[in-house]
């Protein structure tokens, strides 16, 4: 099987995606001074990055599954989660 | 403003909830089920396999009408180190007859199901609803608040999953640390049915779970599985979030080289990935059990802790299915004498006891410890995949004798043979 993007693999996924109302807040600053910043790697969506030296976060295409509130080293702090609104974020259909 | 009064709000449609629900339904009882997904079963995902005894206990011969996918009559063991792999198989028949010993299932059908059963049952749905807060007056659960809605019932039985929030909110459980929960990715590859039938030699619709350990995980605490539906493939990793902290290479990357390990690849290939999804793990058992009952409120399945990972079997939703049998009929129970404080729940371990759920996590308490020794991971399957190796390979070179064979690769390994008697005498004793 060809190897796939992280973009293929979450664009096969049903989302309904709550515009205007993120279910996860990241604080930057306190970001910018994380040197390891495991959820960049550990995110199995891939939705934190770095760019232009400075954390990047989406929360379209998340997968709710908490790994970047207990992965983060400034956990409850750096990383404000809650689940999304009722009938809002990702839809399994297999699970 | 505050509705009328019910015996049980559950919060969450997953096993645990669902079952609960539908006891206490069936029982005639008032219940609301919430449930934050627009079906039950949305949010939902788990490795693929259930383990039959708790369900069929409850609902008898449920695999005549539950959507099952395939009754598991292979389970396989495989230690993987780069091009060499060394799998342990056991086949039984019996598992595929009355009382089927284990299914694979999706979550998104199976759940939906159950909770239907639930409400069938008379117990009232109430689907995309997230529940905020839970009421509370003096360390006493009163209901929930979800929005602007507010509900109240004598006991709230929270069954909300790994991160339940609800539990962490009202200091019932800690935040619990990245070592003690795992995060689990799965891909859903579609394949037709006879495909899976004959590349995993199964006999018509039967089934196959396996296991992997090794460099699957990238030397993290962690592994891999793989499990066959009626015509899909469920595979993916379990890797430890304390190890994740620390990873070099991103998750999603490590799951895609899985794909392509040259043990895996052919098992998959002409497949077609139908779905990408990620979840929790708890891991540490007891460790990070909440506060399990208290004033108004019992809590059950993955909120709860409940799952028991020994390596060679990963159970999760017969321990979330038992917990919501006893979280009903403890809540039967206090209905009788009226009495929904913490001692008049006090029920619910007593009977967490007298089933398997806490006599088996209290059995197998030192498996999570075990499980992180850091060489199940990378020295013990390099060992024995080079012992295997060297034991089938002829090419000319002077014999070498078992004994010595099996020291050299010991040694080489650079586990000490104190070492590897005391992981011995732990596994045997511990798991």
């Amino acid at each position: 099987m060809k190897r796939l993007t992280i973009e293929q693999l979450l664009g096969v996924n049903k989302f309904v995606v709550d515009e205007g109302h993120p279910h996860i807040k990241v604080k930057k600053e306190l970001c910018s001074r994380c040197e390891s910043k495991p959820c960049t790697l550990a995110c199995p969506a891939s939705l934190f990055s770095i760019v232009n030296e400075e954390l990047s976060f989406d929360c379209a295409g998340c997968l709710e599954c908490g790994t970047c509130r207990v992965v983060c080293p400034h956990a409850g702090v750096a990383i404000e989660w809650e689940y999304p609104r009722g009938g809002f974020g990702v839809h399994y259909r297999y699970g | 403003m505050a509705e009328e009064k019910s015996t049980a709000i559950v919060v969450g449609a997953g096993p645990a909830g669902s079952t609960a629900a539908y006891l206490l339904a069936k029982e005639g009882h008032d219940v609301v089920l919430v449930e934050r997904g627009t079906a039950p079963g949305c949010k939902n995902m788990y490795g693929g396999r259930m383990y039959s005894h708790a369900l069929n206990r409850i609902m008898p011969e449920f695999w005549k009408e539950a959507p099952v996918e395939r009754p598991i009559a292979q389970e396989t063991i495989t230690f993987l180190n780069g091009d060499q792999s060394v799998s342990i198989s056991c086949q039984n028949m019996d598992w595929t007859t009355d009382p089927y010993h284990s299914f694979t299932l999706l979550r998104a059908e199976f759940d939906a199901w159950l909770a239907a059963k639930a409400e069938e049952a008379g117990a009232m749905l109430a689907c995309g609803i997230r529940v905020d807060d839970l009421l509370m007056e003096g360390g006493r659960v009163l209901g929930i608040r979800a929005g602007e809605d507010e509900m109240l019932a004598d006991v709230v039985i929270l069954a909300d999953g790994v991160n339940s929030i609800l539990a962490q909110k009202a200091g019932w459980a800690k935040m619990f640390t990245p070592s003690q929960v795992a995060t689990g990715v799965k891909e859903i590859i579609e394949l037709p049915a006879e495909t899976i039938s004959q590349r995993f030699q199964l006999e018509g619709n039967n089934g196959a779970a396996r296991l992997f350990v090794g460099d699957c995980s990238n030397g993290m605490q962690g592994g891999g599985f793989l499990y066959t539906n009626k015509s899909s493939i469920s595979l993916g990793l379990v890797i430890n979030v304390g190890e994740l902290q620390r990873t070099s290479v991103k998750l999603c990357d490590i799951m895609e080289d899985f794909k392509s390990n040259p043990h895996i690849a052919p098992l998959i290939e002409g497949g077609e990935v139908a779905e990408y999804s990620a979840h929790l793990v708890p891991e540490a058992g007891l460790a990070m059990m909440p506060k399990l009952y208290g004033d108004g409120m019992i809590v059950a399945g993955d909120a709860a802790g409940f799952v028991l990972n020994l390596g060679y079997t990963v159970r999760g939703m017969d321990f979330a299915i038992a917990s919501g049998e006893a979280a009903a009929r403890t809540v039967i129970e206090a209905k009788t004498r009226d009495d929904f404080s913490e001692r008049g729940l006090s029920r619910y371990k007593e009977l967490l006891e007298q089933s398997f759920v806490l006599r088996d996590l209290e059995a197998y308490r030192n498996a999570p410890e075990l499980l992180e020794n850091k060489r199940m991971f990378k020295a013990y399957p390099e060992l024995v995949t080079g012992l295997a190796g060297k034991l089938f390979t002829v090419d000319g070179a002077p014999p070498v004798h078992l004994m010595k064979m099996m020291m050299g690769q010991i040694k080489e390994s650079g586990i000490s043979l104190i070492q590897l008697a005391r992981d011995g005498w732990k596994g045997v004793r511990n798991l």
